[in-house]
């Protein structure tokens, strides 16, 4: 392009629309650019990753930085404050109990990455349990109001009629909101609400106990050592080699890859981490006797994890979800079928939150009225770990991992007060004072709340 | 210079309809009848097609109302509703709601919502009562509302400022503000089994206790009761008569005449509801209660402060088109901050009533937080309110209370067993997600603010 | 804002007589991009000056530099003669110069009394005056010939394009304002609404007002302007009364910076910018 040596540089101003006026911030388009790029993606070497992710995060959009550091400083203190938070016994039994917050984390994701809420999983969770107890129950036993004579399923059905129960929920939300339009937060506050009563029909006054040996083994079995390692190796040795040689053959093909030490780190972390994981479990923690092995939930749950994370960075369903997430109006000026995939968002989240509850049958074998009742506190917590893993709430930001960090920490947290014997009044201002936290670590990340709200 | 009828153009940007609307014809469905009538009859038939388009007001609440007390009177153990005793606790009931709801309103204008006016309502109950103690701190009545109310106010205005200037979402800081006054309140009390109470002989005690238990001489109720109808009539006759005189736009003065004359029926209905014996054989209760003129009151200050002071006309505004109020120089930080610290304390006079409500006994189950904002964002759309900013009255509030109080009170009326208490919370969700759809579907054609805006 | 001017009634100044609002080498930069190079611009009382450009030469952010919205880098504002600086929107409303942007800034929810007199309520004793608000407006309306709403009490949001047109300049004008910049008034209008503007843009002018209008359709700009100004990236390349230029030359102007029949011996002309150049603009 010609220029005139005399004058100052002369290109047309990339200016606002007119709608976007007074108090304009007028970005500079070209050098806002930079700091948005995934460092993964402009870096050739190791150094220049980090130089740029360091950059990103000055920028304000951190990633998972703030959760992991968070997951650090909560255990730090909590070990300090009693020496036998990290001992082998409290930390499968954390991570125990982190697994329900991490499945409704996730299942809150859903509806988040819409930039939606969903505040009925801790009921949908609710009444999967319940349900699933209900219909395993013998032949003979009178409980339930619905099916006064014990349906006797076997273990496998009721889980599946179970999940398809809360699918058929999820898409009777689903399709008010995404058909009706009705504001996602009154539609499944209702629904909340309706749960919970037709919770207490189910369970019709009385406590049921979860008398299945199977279901019983979801959240309190375990593998054998041996295949704890097994499984781990399986696993490491197989995201490792998909992951390096996709990264090899993009790079092949002169496409944008990240370098490949980083790939290597992040198999390595993987590793780590797993090898970290199963060494835990395979220590002894039983109070009597022997209990070893890794626990048959951490597996499941990570089998979610995975099956979302492809369906929501892999698929063409994911990527409308994002793009929903993020400008409503382009996707739908695309051809993104925005009904569809918005109800359909919300049948996964309830799918999901009916694995938690499943594992959360299984858990406290014993049902009564004031679980239903406890449930709904789960729900805020899920929307906090969400948040604090880095998921936004305004839509288009997060990933399926987030729910597990943020599961960990909000577990971290739960667990630790509880042995510091703290009040559970006090816990609840303390949850609440964390979710303030998250939302505002997540509004000022943004820059001041979602673009083009005033 | 007029518009030619039937145009057909496309839409400029800001325009409400995507359709591509007749506008002319569109243009009258929309404007509000009372504006454009000259006549009664003009009047009704502008009326019958504002309801057509979409536009219903005040209409669906009264006919549910309807429909609600025939219903529940068909239903019920002995054809108990309507007796005059339930009537009057349902209305003792309701002012807990229409109270609620009259704060949630101001949000809901806005365009946001407080999920924690029931948590917060719950902290004024228990910090008047507290204060109200005897032998300490023993406050006078006058003073333990009045503190009670500046706390609420405050820690409405803290939310208020996490979301107006920090800018978190609303339903995210009165959740947590939810979550944290339930706590919270377990503190104040001391635990999760104590509770507080009042005397009903202590006469500084009595005054709250009396805003729900006691009522007013019969004869003193007849008369305040006629002189307050008497001057509002007046007042706006006169009104509407001198409108028409200057020439500015005015109802035609039949429906003046109609509108006093309802509010007049109103009046009259419940009192004589209230006069009835309620006591049966053995006392005599009787008159209005205490509550009724002071919930009214609530209402006349709300109505007021929205629609006749500027913060009222700028809350409008802001629900309706955010940008334009700021451009037009509106602060709306302060607005949106001043109107949560409204709404939570006018929430803690809500708790106050409840207490009162309960024959004056205070402890952690008097109310279920969670269930109170839902019964009160419910009340308030089924009144009339619009979730998304810039449509409702605190009329819609009163109303609205109403007939959830009597849907809440005629399941209790009927006894389902086991299937009372999970009704319990089906009923109102079901009742809230009616509303909601309602308000959603009628509204199609005529979307403003937020509602404008959504994909 | 004194009471008496509200409708911006005042003496009708002969052409030849100063500029009210004269604007002169006005440079404004973002960050490493010159969005305005050495601006001169006159806006005469009782005439219409149509601003056009194509997309991104700079009309936007001119406007928003008269309204306040920006601070020029280099150059000086004058108004009614005396120099003076701008720095935020209530300074220009101030000195009576009012903007009305494409979104028209109109809460629907309200009506045309309450919309006009949105931000600047009359009061009586704390209480809102709705009578002498109502009347007051009915006045402005009146005054500006805009007759076609059936109500003056109808929602915003039930009026037409043009209806709510004519209402956001109403409301611009009614407050002794002196200066109007109306920012695309007709863009998605049909051929009725725009001629409805378009008359109450001259009857602005007849009241003695200096109106701008940002339009880059040539039709209207042509109907409505005593004058032209137009800027290509960033420069003022042509300012004349409208008579003298035609069609052609105003499109060659506005594309290249020169027209045939009329070249800025001290403007030299840049190789036409690439797609980047065509970024959203008023």
């Amino acid at each position: 392009m010609a220029r005139i040596d005399s004058d100052p540089l002369t290109v047309p101003v990339a200016a606002n629309s007119s709608s976007d006026v007074a108090g304009a911030n007028v970005d500079l388009t070209a050098a806002a650019g930079v700091e948005e790029v995934p460092p993964e993606l402009v870096a050739q070497s190791m150094g220049e990753y980090l130089r740029v992710y360091w950059r990103r995060v000055r920028g304000g959009d951190s990633g998972v930085l703030p959760v992991v550091v968070g997951i650090i400083l909560v255990y730090v203190a909590f070990q300090i404050a009693d020496s036998k938070f990290l001992g082998a016994q409290n930390v499968v039994n954390l991570l125990e109990q982190s697994s329900i917050y991490m499945l409704l984390a996730m299942a809150e994701i859903f509806a988040l990455l819409l930039g939606e809420i969903d505040l009925s999983t801790g009921l949908v969770m609710g009444l999967a349990a319940v349900t699933l107890a209900e219909l395993v129950q013998p032949a003979g036993a009178a409980n339930c109001a619905l099916c006064p004579h014990g349906l006797a399923f076997p273990w496998w059905l009721a889980i599946i009629v179970t999940l398809l129960i809360c699918m058929g929920i999820g898409g009777i939300q689903g399709t008010m909101i995404a058909r009706f339009r009705m504001p996602s937060f009154i539609v499944t506050l209702g629904g909340l609400l309706i749960l919970e009563g037709v919770s207490l029909i189910v369970l019709n006054g009385n406590p049921v106990r979860l008398g299945n040996l199977q279901l019983y083994d979801i959240f309190w079995g375990h593998f054998s050592t041996m295949v704890g390692w097994i499984l781990l190796a399986v696993v490491v040795v197989a995201t490792g080699v998909s992951w390096w040689f996709r990264d090899a053959s993009r790079r092949r093909r002169g496409l944008v890859a990240p370098p490949a030490s980083f790939t290597a780190i992040k198999i390595a972390a993987v590793a780590v981490a797993g090898v970290v994981v199963v060494l835990l479990c395979n220590e002894n923690r039983a109070h009597f006797g022997i209990i070893e092995g890794v626990p048959y939930l951490i597996p499941i749950v990570f089998a979610v994890l995975f099956a979302w994370t492809i369906l929501l960075q892999r698929t063409r369903f994911g990527r409308y979800v994002y793009a929903i997430g993020g400008n409503p109006e382009a996707a739908r000026r695309a051809g993104v079928n925005l009904p569809s995939i918005r109800t359909w968002c919300f049948v996964l989240a309830a799918l999901t939150a009916g694995i938690a509850g499943i594992l959360f049958a299984s858990w406290q074998v014993f049902l009564t009225t004031n679980i239903i009742k406890s449930a709904n506190s789960y729900v805020l917590l899920a929307v906090a770990a969400a948040v604090i893993g880095g998921t936004s709430l305004f839509g288009g930001r997060g990933k399926t991992i987030h729910g597990v960090l943020g599961g960990i920490v909000i577990g971290g947290i739960y667990n630790g007060l509880y042995l510091l014997g703290v009040q559970s009044e006090w816990v609840d201002v303390g949850i609440a004072l964390v979710l303030l936290a998250a939302g505002t670590i997540d509004v000022l990340s943004r820059g001041g709340g979602r673009p083009g709200t005033t | 210079m007029t518009l030619t009828q039937g145009t057909l153009e496309p839409v400029a940007p800001g325009e409400a309809a995507p359709d591509v609307d007749l506008t002319a014809a569109a243009g009258v469905a929309e404007v509000p009848p009372e504006i454009l009538a000259q006549s009664l009859g003009e009047y009704f038939r502008a009326y019958w097609q504002k309801l057509k388009g979409g536009d219903s007001g005040l209409l669906p609440v009264l006919v549910a109302m309807v429909i609600v007390a025939i219903a529940f009177e068909l239903i019920t153990p002995e054809n108990a509703f309507l007796r005059p005793s339930n009537l009057v606790y349902i209305f003792e009931l309701s002012t807990v709601y229409m109270v609620l709801s009259m704060g949630e309103i101001v949000v809901l204008l806005l365009g946001e919502l407080d999920l924690s006016i029931g948590a917060v309502a719950l902290m004024g109950g228990v910090i008047a009562y507290k204060l109200i103690q005897t032998p300490s701190p023993n406050f006078p009545w006058w003073a333990a509302i009045l503190v009670s109310l500046l706390c609420c106010g405050v820690i409405g205005g803290l939310q208020g400022i996490l979301v107006a200037r920090v800018r978190i979402p609303a339903f995210v800081v009165t959740l947590g503000g939810f979550l944290f006054f339930t706590g919270m309140i377990v503190i104040l009390l001391g635990g999760a089994d104590t509770s507080l109470g009042l005397d009903p002989t202590n006469p500084n005690q009595a005054v709250l206790y009396n805003l729900e238990q006691g009522n007013i001489n019969v004869v003193v109720s007849w008369v305040a009761t006629g002189v307050v109808v008497v001057i509002l009539g007046s007042i706006t006759w006169f009104r509407a008569a001198s409108r028409r005189r200057s020439g500015l736009v005015a109802p035609p003065a039949s429906l003046a005449a109609i509108r006093i004359a309802l509010m007049a029926a109103a009046a009259v209905a419940v009192l004589a509801i209230c006069t009835v014996n309620r006591g049966g054989v053995f006392a005599t209760i009787q008159g209005l209660p205490w509550v009724i003129p002071v919930v009214l009151g609530i209402l006349g200050f709300w109505t007021l402060l929205l629609q006749q002071t500027r913060y009222g006309r700028y809350v409008y505004a802001i629900g309706g088109n955010p940008e334009a109020a700021r451009r037009a120089g509106v602060s709306l930080p302060w607005i949106r901050t001043w109107s949560f610290a409204l709404c939570s304390a006018t929430a803690g006079f809500a708790g106050i009533l409840l207490g009162s409500f309960y024959y004056g006994q205070y402890s952690s189950n008097v109310g279920d937080p969670g269930q109170l904002v839902l019964y009160s964002v419910a009340a308030a759309v089924i009144g009339g309110t619009s979730l998304f900013g810039g449509r409702g009255k605190a009329i819609h509030g009163v109303l609205g209370g109403l007939l959830i109080g009597a849907i809440a009170y005629g399941v209790s009326l009927m006894n389902l067993g086991t299937l009372s208490i999970p009704l319990e919370y089906i009923l109102p969700g079901a009742v809230l997600l009616l509303a909601v759809l309602v308000d959603v579907l009628s509204r199609r054609g005529a979307r403003t603010g937020k509602d404008a805006a959504r994909v | 804002m004194s009471e008496e001017n509200e409708h911006g009634v005042g003496p009708h100044p002969s052409a030849t007589a100063e500029p009210l609002l004269k604007l002169r080498g006005i440079d404004k930069h973002f960050g490493a991009v010159q969005a305005l190079y050495h601006v001169d611009l006159d806006l005469p009382a009782g005439q219409v000056t149509g601003l056009c450009g194509d997309n991104g030469a700079g009309k936007s952010v001119l406007t928003r530099c008269i309204a306040g919205v920006h601070q020029p880098d280099r150059g000086q504002i004058y108004f009614e003669g005396r120099p003076v600086h701008i720095r935020q929107a209530r300074d220009a409303a101030a000195l009576g110069i009012e903007t009305v942007y494409q979104d028209l800034a109109l809460a629907d929810n309200l009506d045309i009394v309450q919309n006009m007199f949105l931000g600047r309520e009359r009061t009586h004793y704390q209480m809102l005056d709705e009578d002498s608000m109502e009347r007051s407006a009915g006045e402005t309306l009146a005054g500006l010939r805009v007759t076609s709403v059936r109500s003056i009490r109808q929602p915003v949001g039930s009026l037409s394009g043009g209806q709510r047109q004519s209402v956001a300049v109403a409301k611009a004008v009614m407050w002794n304002s002196k200066v109007v910049l109306l920012d695309e008034p007709t863009a998605a209008l049909g051929v009725v609404q725009t001629r409805m503007v378009l008359d109450l843009v001259r009857r602005l002018r007849d009241h003695g007002l200096a109106v701008m209008v940002i339009s880059h359709n040539l039709n209207d700009v042509f109907e409505v302007a005593d004058r032209l100004a137009i800027l290509h990236l960033g420069r003022m390349v042509a300012e004349a009364p409208a008579a003298s230029f035609d069609r052609q030359s105003v499109v060659e102007y506005m594309t290249t910076g020169v027209s045939g029949g009329r070249p800025d011996p001290s403007y030299t002309p840049l190789e036409q910018p690439a797609e980047a150049a065509a970024e959203t603009e008023a």
